[in-house]
């Protein structure tokens, strides 16, 4: 991990102000200090497979005051790529089916259609159906209703340039793994 | 005075309204903003969630096609600024050796809000201020990525930000002071799991309300959107009556400068701040 990411996780004394720090421990299985903890014993599967990396928000929170300077939401985000590689079955799969889709649609055109970027990723990561059954559904018109009304739903997607386009195309790798996780 | 203009794509869509009244008060102050030709999205939480390679080419690309201008490049979103000061630093420390884009520095990042907040700006916007906006006490909610991790945003105090308190008082709001000024709001988290971002966000009304604000200023789009979306909801589950309007700094700074369109930025918003605006005496 270290020499890949150029992290030193190694510098962790387990002093937990990361787990401390962070916001969103209330939906993570593990705490963050654990990640850490795992990573330095080498415990690869229990890694790759914990929600904690995905319900990371990137807020930056526990990087800013680690006192060995370890950029801890940077281990996240090495260990996310390293789940994607090793082809676990992911465990936040709607997380991921929105990072790809979003990703797929800078890839795309050089820049986000955020009118377009919604029904997809409710196609792709199979939302739409549950939101079907449930309440959700309503909820999300009644907000795409609203977005419109107030101006704030953009109908045309806005591209960059085609040799732009060329460029962002050789920057964003394919992605090369199944659409639906 | 011409900087460099990256607007992000948010401000293409969803915020729109972030991008009418930053453009409209930019203009007042005498600060041209000139869109950087070809400009594309930084990557956001998705490029450096699950493709690092692609996180800081694609930033950087953008601070490649900048360095073109000899002007200082401004990012009214917090994110986008985040990224491309993500990109500068690792671009200038690898000098061209792992990225597919090379970048030789020179321009100066500026977050919009830390950028309005520089004195000659400050000692103008005072000047110019016609309507003061005696009864609004707002919280000043800065969110994560303009300050977080101050090795890569620079920041002068990344626990306690000073620019949104810095320029809304001579606009005549009262601020109040908090502890919650750069916490998460739960960001993109808000299309997969809204039940991370409900939980964040309800904290943050309570805890402005007992502060003794009745509005919350911001200076990110994503923060807006969190906080202003599903807010109706969001407080009808926590069992509360009360509604805070969540402002972009530049709409508050439009109302001061007394420019006629910003009147009608407020329309975009789920919580209309016209109800506030007229109960503290400041209604059309």
């Amino acid at each position: 991990v270290e020499q890949a990411s150029g992290i030193r996780v190694s510098a962790c004394y387990q002093c937990k102000k990361c787990s401390n720090g962070c916001p969103v421990t209330f939906a993570m299985d593990i705490y963050p200090d654990q990640v850490i903890r795992l990573v330095q014993m080498g415990q690869k599967q229990a890694v790759l497979n914990c929600s904690t990396v995905w319900v990371c928000s990137a807020c930056e929170t526990c990087t800013t005051r680690c006192p060995n300077e370890i950029d801890i939401a940077g281990v996240m985000d090495y260990l996310k790529e390293e789940a994607l590689k090793s082809g676990v079955a992911l465990p936040q799969p709607r997380t991921y089916a929105f990072h790809r889709v979003f990703l797929d649609d800078i890839r795309r055109r050089g820049r986000v259609f955020e009118g377009g970027l919604l029904p997809r990723y409710m196609l792709k990561s199979g939302e739409m159906w549950r939101k079907l059954r449930t309440m959700e559904f309503t909820d999300d018109l009644g907000l795409a209703y609203g977005m419109v009304r107030r101006g704030r739903m953009p109908f045309r997607p806005r591209g960059i340039s085609l040799s732009g386009q060329a460029e962002i195309k050789r920057l964003v790798k394919k992605s090369t793994k199944p659409e639906r996780p | 005075m011409k900087v460099t203009y990256y607007p992000g794509c948010s401000l293409e869509g969803t915020a729109r309204d972030y991008a009418a009244s930053l453009e409209a008060v930019c203009q007042a102050l005498g600060v041209e903003l000139v869109e950087l030709e070809d400009w594309n999205c930084c990557g956001a939480t998705a490029a450096h969630a699950i493709d690092h390679q692609a996180a800081i080419a694609l930033a950087g690309r953008n601070l490649a096609l900048a360095e073109k201008q000899a002007r200082d490049l401004v990012a009214p979103c917090p994110l986008c600024f985040n990224r491309l000061k993500t990109a500068e630093k690792a671009l200038l420390k690898d000098r061209g050796t792992s990225f597919a884009i090379s970048y030789g520095g020179g321009v100066r990042i500026f977050d919009l809000a830390d950028f309005l907040a520089q004195e000659p700006l400050l000692q103008r916007l005072a000047d110019k201020v016609k309507h003061p906006l005696k009864g609004l006490q707002a919280v000043c909610y800065y969110g994560c990525m303009a300050s977080r991790p101050p090795e890569i945003t620079d920041a002068a105090n990344h626990e306690n930000p000073q620019s949104l308190d810095r320029i809304l008082k001579p606009l005549g709001v009262e601020v109040k002071p908090w502890s919650y000024k750069t916490d998460c709001c739960g960001a993109s988290h808000l299309i997969a799991r809204r039940d991370i971002v409900f939980r964040l966000v309800g904290r943050l009304y309570e805890k402005a309300v007992e502060a003794g604000a009745n509005c919350i200023v911001v200076s990110c789009q994503m923060c807006q959107a969190n906080l202003d979306l599903y807010q109706d909801k969001i407080l009808q589950e926590l069992g509360r009556s009360y509604r805070l309007p969540i402002f972009y700094f530049t709409e508050l700074m439009g109302l001061a400068l007394g420019l006629a369109e910003a009147r009608q930025w407020g329309d975009t918003h789920f919580v209309p701040p016209n109800e506030l605006l007229a109960e503290v005496g400041l209604g059309s």
